[in-house]
């Protein structure tokens, strides 16, 4: 353990939370299409690559304020998320999980294949946007803006999903086709549409983080997607997967763990990548079904 | 039906598999004669392909497990051989950010104890991770095999006095095995095909003796398999057990036919590949592991031709990077959404089939219900 003052031990809250908020973001798509389809949706890190990439193209190559680029960005990759589903997945509605679960690992291939070809291999260097790119005080600690970016654009992101989720006729549907998904289609649900607004909200999500990802840590690159993606499906396994408040806690659980990993065990920060791993599997070895889900029955 | 095929018939097919190994083996010498080196090494890979895919069709498809841990156990295998094989002077040059252990520095094995070592090794591996694993189901376990794949591999990059690290290790030797009493060298190329074919004739006895039967019961009901009597908990961990074990061999060559070996060599994509073998083939038919993982390995390099510019009578292509992987990716969401089952399904290759064929071709069935009724017994 290192020392370390009050201000650097701040930062580093300040910077789990954000990475934390991060993982939530990217957890939240895993959790709702895995509630409704029972389907690890492979591909979902790829769309939050998608996200980093519109943005980044729509700032520098099209030179567009990134008031406007942020939105373009996000309504992109919720069509590719729509389009994902409606290409890669309903066909295999009633094959096998295994040939779903195949068809989500090739379309994962297939978008980082299509982002080597058409972004190119080679990182790229995400925008630094003035607004969001200043140190703020807040009390006797500096905090990067990028940070505090983060924590409350999820906020408010999470805000309006809970609002969704909780208040809408949506959102009580979507809540009833994860129950069960034969009977909220005999109640008159009409469970297509719903399963294309599941993806599209967690589409849509992953292209906010995809976003302040890009912002905080700002090299592309088209593979960027896939260690975050498999670290947050960890993040909803962990939170107990189906439930959307569990996947907020399990990525925040992960980023906390991570930094602070990284901050009072330096030696170790090479290790980074594998704690996720490593908390999966004591999850699922001590409670499979996570922190919020109820354990399931086996039917025979 | 198994039982009741007759000695004689039985016979017929030994002798009838033998026969082809040697044609096989004679085409293999004969290709080491006239191709170059480009072809042997896609030849090569094919047949490390052919080990890799079916071990990984022994565990997803014939007990349905679906696990996605095969670069994992690979590295283990390639690690291990390249760090026993390579000698003392390469290695030196190897580590100059931090000298390499000294109960390694010195030693230098030859190749064939090494490859085993890698396998025993990834099994061991395998047994280890199993044991707690295989408790998880589906999706579960995918994610759980995974996660070890990748654990191995961030060890592999942080061990680096040990490893290298991320450098990885470079200057391997080709691998060469001397026949002790014979005196006869087995080259690269002879080496892999020999393990294929070893590979092959073990799995094909592995599933149809009574071990595949259970495993298959397995895969089909797991809890009327409990009930008729199957250890499931053992008979799963001893299949991936043995999937590691191949997957580890498997790595050592695959290692070897390299030159080199690092960590990123295993990443997640790695085992994306062996699934796309092994979906091409029909997940569940050892024939179609053999066929796609020549297919497909044959294909990538063919594909080749998109990346670079090409002309098309008068009209000039320009090339673009990337379109290869592109056009693989797609094939492969064409196969799943539109021929699940793959080009085999569960559908096997058997010399009655094959001696039957001109008559049912006649027919016009080509086979394809005597196939079925075969895979039924």
């Amino acid at each position: 353990m290192t020392e370390m003052d009050f201000q650097t031990f701040m930062q580093q809250v300040v910077n789990a939370v954000s990475l934390g908020s991060l993982y939530a973001l990217l957890a939240i798509g895993y959790t709702m299409v895995y509630g409704i389809l029972r389907l690890i949706n492979f591909a979902h890190g790829d769309i939050f690559m998608l996200g980093a990439y519109f943005a980044f193209y729509a700032i520098a190559a099209f030179t567009m304020p990134w008031f406007i680029s942020f939105p373009i960005a996000i309504i992109l990759t919720i069509l590719v998320g729509v389009l994902l589903e409606r290409s890669a997945y309903r066909p295999l509605r009633n094959s096998p999980r295994i040939a779903i679960m195949i068809s989500a690992i090739g379309a994962s291939y297939l978008i980082e294949n299509l982002g080597i070809m058409i972004f190119g291999g080679r990182p790229k260097a995400f925008p630094a946007i003035d607004f969001f790119d200043r140190m703020m005080p807040i009390g006797p600690i500096r905090i990067a803006g990028v940070s505090v970016t983060i924590i409350v654009a999820t906020f408010v992101v999470l805000l309006i999903l809970f609002y969704i989720i909780n208040k809408t006729k949506t959102g009580m549907a979507m809540r009833a086709v994860s129950k069960d998904y034969e009977a909220a289609r005999l109640m008159g649900i009409d469970v297509n549409t719903i399963i294309t607004i599941t993806f599209g909200i967690g589409s849509g999500l992953a292209a906010v983080g995809g976003i302040l990802w890009g912002m905080k840590y700002p090299q592309l690159i088209p593979l960027m997607g896939l260690m975050p993606g498999l670290k947050c499906f960890i993040a909803a396994v962990i939170g107990g997967i189906g439930d959307v408040r569990g996947a907020v806690i399990g990525g925040f659980i992960l980023g906390f763990g991570e930094i602070m990993l990284v901050a009072f065990f330096p030696d170790l920060s090479g290790y980074r990548d594998a704690f996720a791993f490593i908390v999966l599997i004591f999850v699922l070895l001590v409670k499979p079904s996570g922190i919020m889900g109820k354990a399931a029955i086996e039917k025979v | 039906m198994n039982g009741v095929k007759s000695k004689q018939r039985r016979r017929r097919d030994a002798i009838l598999t033998a026969v082809a190994i040697l044609v096989i083996g004679v085409l293999l010498y004969l290709a080491n004669i006239y191709m170059d080196n480009y072809q042997l090494r896609i030849l090569n890979l094919c047949g490390i392909y052919i080990i890799l895919s079916l071990s990984m069709i022994l565990i997803n498809g014939f007990v349905g497990l679906f696990s996605l841990g095969h670069a994992g156990f690979m590295a283990i295998g390639a690690y291990t051989v390249a760090l026993l094989c390579t000698p003392p002077m390469a290695k030196q040059m190897n580590y100059y950010l931090e000298p390499i252990v000294p109960w390694l520095a010195e030693i230098e094995w030859p190749f064939l104890p090494a490859t085993l070592l890698g396998g025993v090794l990834a099994a061991i591996m395998g047994l280890l991770i199993g044991a707690p694993v295989l408790r998880l189901k589906d999706d579960y376990l995918a994610i759980a095999t995974l996660g070890f794949a990748e654990i191995i591999r961030i060890v592999f990059t942080n061990t680096q006095s040990i490893t290298n690290g991320s450098l990885g290790l470079k200057g391997l030797p080709e691998m060469e095995i001397t026949l002790p009493v014979i005196n006869f060298t087995l080259n690269l190329s002879a080496c892999i095909w020999i393990t294929a074919i070893l590979t092959v004739l073990f799995m094909v006895r592995l599933v149809n003796g009574s071990y595949g039967m259970a495993f298959k019961a397995i895969r089909e009901d797991e809890i009327a398999a409990e009930a008729m009597g199957i250890n499931v908990f053992k008979h799963k961990l001893l299949a991936f057990v043995i999937a590691s074990f191949f997957a580890g061999i498997g790595g050592g060559l695959l290692g070897n036919i390299m030159g080199t070996v690092d960590p990123l060599m295993f990443r997640f994509l790695l085992t994306y590949n062996i699934v796309l073998i092994v979906v091409f083939g029909g997940i569940g038919s050892l024939t179609g592991g053999v066929l796609a993982a020549i297919v497909i390995t044959a294909a990538m390099e063919l594909l080749r031709f998109l990346d670079s510019s090409f002309h098309m009578g008068p009209i000039d292509v320009p090339g673009i990077p990337g379109l290869r992987m592109v056009a693989f990716s797609l094939l492969l969401m064409f196969i799943i959404i539109f021929k699940p089952r793959g080009i085999m399904g569960v559908r096997e290759f058997s010399w009655q089939w094959l001696i039957e064929l001109p008559r049912s071709m006649k027919n016009g069935s080509f086979g394809r219900k005597k196939l079925r009724k075969d895979v039924s017994k």
